[in-house]
């Protein structure tokens, strides 16, 4: 066999492999859809009464509607305060050579490796030697703890392809900082930022460990699920579940053809984007 | 003269001016101002908890508060009794599912590095999708997927007219949902560290008429070794960490040592002894990552030019 049949053939095994490995990935979120759209009680494959009553259920219950306004609001306030933040941090992670810098890295990155859900509890005995009372408030600060890493990470990874001598030649001719940061920095490093929000929202949305311990008796989406898988099946759980998957799915497909539009439009226009 | 002696903060209030020199001080001042929001909140958020958990962790067993005078029973206990046994059930488990993530990974790894082309982003997309659905749910769905009457057992059931066992609540499965569970932490690291081998490099053993087996131990493995040491520290400490994978996939089965810690927070009302159990969690996990990250230079995995 010759050298390019040998690669053709391993470039289509590992086609092949990488479709087997999507599959799978999507495989629980494809049975939830499945059993979300049951009309019996209880989940039986092959399915006999397909519909959508356990969709309707859900959604009139006000419970599952106090849910989502909790998860939403804990989710929006995490995502303004993480894009601040982490657009600094990732400037000093990744823009700036600074004394310190190295250090400062593996500092940002070590919540990220490290168990939330010790995480979570360390952070509930901290409040409580506090003496916070724990409510979606405190949960919103134990989410910034992981989620505004994770963001800076993201950024950063855009400031790594950003030219210093963009900002320099505007300070040379003679912008202030502030007009430097509105005209030079935020317009090249937008996708970044805007990758990081999106990040942002969706983890926190989608976090159940620092939830668990740190929200005292207000309710997240996935707590509440995890509560009933745990205490016997409701079809709501399948149902919030899809929700959940076709919702981030929506976000992130949608934010990432906004993306790539926008960037389309900026060539167009020339080269000043 | 005075601008010497005024500290960091107050010489960068202006931006630079012509000087090189000045302009290097301004970076580096920047630098160190731009970092201090995060360590703000990770100081508040992340160093102080952790020291009230140390803290805690010396405290008279079954109290609730940290102004006590301090001993060592907790740890007393904690080696007395057979809590070693959770540890060695959630460090194999973990180690075994680092193992397999490496295998499995690593073609997909090497697909989206070299061979993909611009659909890479596309299946990066569909890859990053699910960290976004809380991991309980995904779990979840695989337990619709192997239970009695499930898609898989339903299915096997009407084509074939067999009846299996589930393999629901065993070992094997809660390793199952960790391997699926941690897949993206280990394929982007490996992603990126796959796509730090030079594809000359590459073609030039090949020329030289190295066989493939010998191009990926000699050349591309110890290349892409960042990517992959990242990759599985990251997918091991999760791992050692998770929690959902056990009670929803595993039954009970096996108690993992996050588990432990749980039932002495809550059933148990022993903050000081679960506090005891995360330091010791803590120190294992902390010591690998950092003897590991010690070696490694982020700059050039995170793609600085």
């Amino acid at each position: 066999m010759t050298i390019e049949g040998t690669k053709r053939w391993s470039h289509a095994l590992i086609t092949a492999w990488t479709v087997v490995i999507v599959l799978f990935i999507y495989m629980p979120a494809f049975c939830g859809l499945l059993a979300s759209l049951t009309s019996s009680r209880y989940f039986n494959f092959p399915i006999t009464k397909w519909g959508l009553v356990w969709w309707g259920k859900t959604f009139a219950s006000l419970e599952v509607r106090a849910l989502l306004s909790t998860s939403i609001t804990i989710a929006l306030i995490v995502t303004a305060i993480s894009v601040v933040l982490a657009f600094f941090a990732a400037l000093a992670f990744a823009r700036y050579e600074w004394r310190g810098r190295s250090i400062f890295q593996k500092i940002v990155l070590l919540p990220i490796f490290f168990p939330q859900s010790v995480l979570g509890l360390a952070l509930l005995l901290w409040f409580n030697a506090l003496g916070i009372e724990t409510s979606w408030k405190t949960a919103v600060f134990a989410h910034l703890v992981w989620v505004v890493p994770v963001a800076t990470l993201v950024i950063s990874i855009q400031v790594y392809s950003f030219d210093p001598a963009l900002e320099e030649a505007a300070f040379d001719l003679g912008a202030s900082r502030w007009q430097v940061l509105k005209e030079v920095t935020l317009p090249v490093l937008w996708p970044g930022l805007f990758s990081g929000a999106l990040f942002s929202f969706l983890l926190s949305w989608g976090n159940f460990p620092l939830s668990l311990f740190t929200d005292g008796a207000d309710t997240t989406v996935p707590e509440y699920m995890y509560a009933k898988m745990v205490a016997g099946y409701t079809p709501g759980v399948p149902v919030l579940g899809t929700v959940s998957t076709v919702g981030a799915a929506v976000l992130l497909l949608g934010g990432y053809a906004f993306i790539l539009l926008v960037r389309r439009a900026r060539a167009e226009d020339g080269p000043t984007g | 003269m005075m601008a010497e002696l005024v500290d960091d903060t107050h010489r960068t209030g202006s931006p630079p001016g012509g000087t090189g020199a000045g302009l290097g001080r301004w970076i580096s001042a920047a630098g160190r101002r731009h970092s201090l929001p995060i360590l703000l909140l990770l100081l508040l958020g992340f160093v102080a908890p952790l020291l009230t958990i140390v803290g805690f962790s010396f405290m008279p067993p079954r109290t609730f508060s940290i102004w006590q005078w301090p001993t060592f029973e907790n740890y007393r206990v904690i080696f007395a009794e057979t809590y070693y046994t959770s540890f060695l059930w959630s460090l194999g488990m973990a180690v075994v599912t680092v193992a397999i993530l490496i295998v499995i990974c690593y073609p997909v790894a090497y697909g989206l590095a070299k061979t993909f082309g611009r659909w890479a982003n596309l299946v990066t997309l569909l890859m990053v999708l699910p960290l976004f659905v809380s991991e309980n749910v995904r779990l979840y769905g695989w337990v619709l997927f192997f239970i009695k009457g499930g898609v898989l057992l339903g299915a096997i059931k009407s084509l074939f007219g067999v009846e299996l066992e589930s393999v629901l609540f065993q070992p094997g499965t809660i390793i199952f949902g960790m391997v699926y569970v941690y897949l993206p932490f280990m394929l982007f690291p490996m992603t990126l560290g796959v796509s730090m081998v030079p594809r000359d490099l590459v073609d030039a053993a090949n020329d030289l008429g190295a066989s493939r087996l010998q191009i990926f131990r000699e050349v591309e493995l110890p290349l892409a070794m960042p990517g992959l040491v990242i990759g599985s520290l990251l997918t091991f400490v999760l791992a050692v960490g998770a929690i959902a994978e056990a009670k929803v996939l595993g039954g009970q089965s096996v108690i993992p040592v996050t588990h432990d810690i749980e039932i002495a927070f809550t059933y148990a009302q022993n903050w000081p002894l679960g506090a005891g159990i995360s330091v010791m969690l803590i120190l294992i996990v902390g010591a690998l990552v950092l003897a590991v990250l010690r070696r490694f230079d982020l700059d050039r995995i995170l793609g600085r030019r």
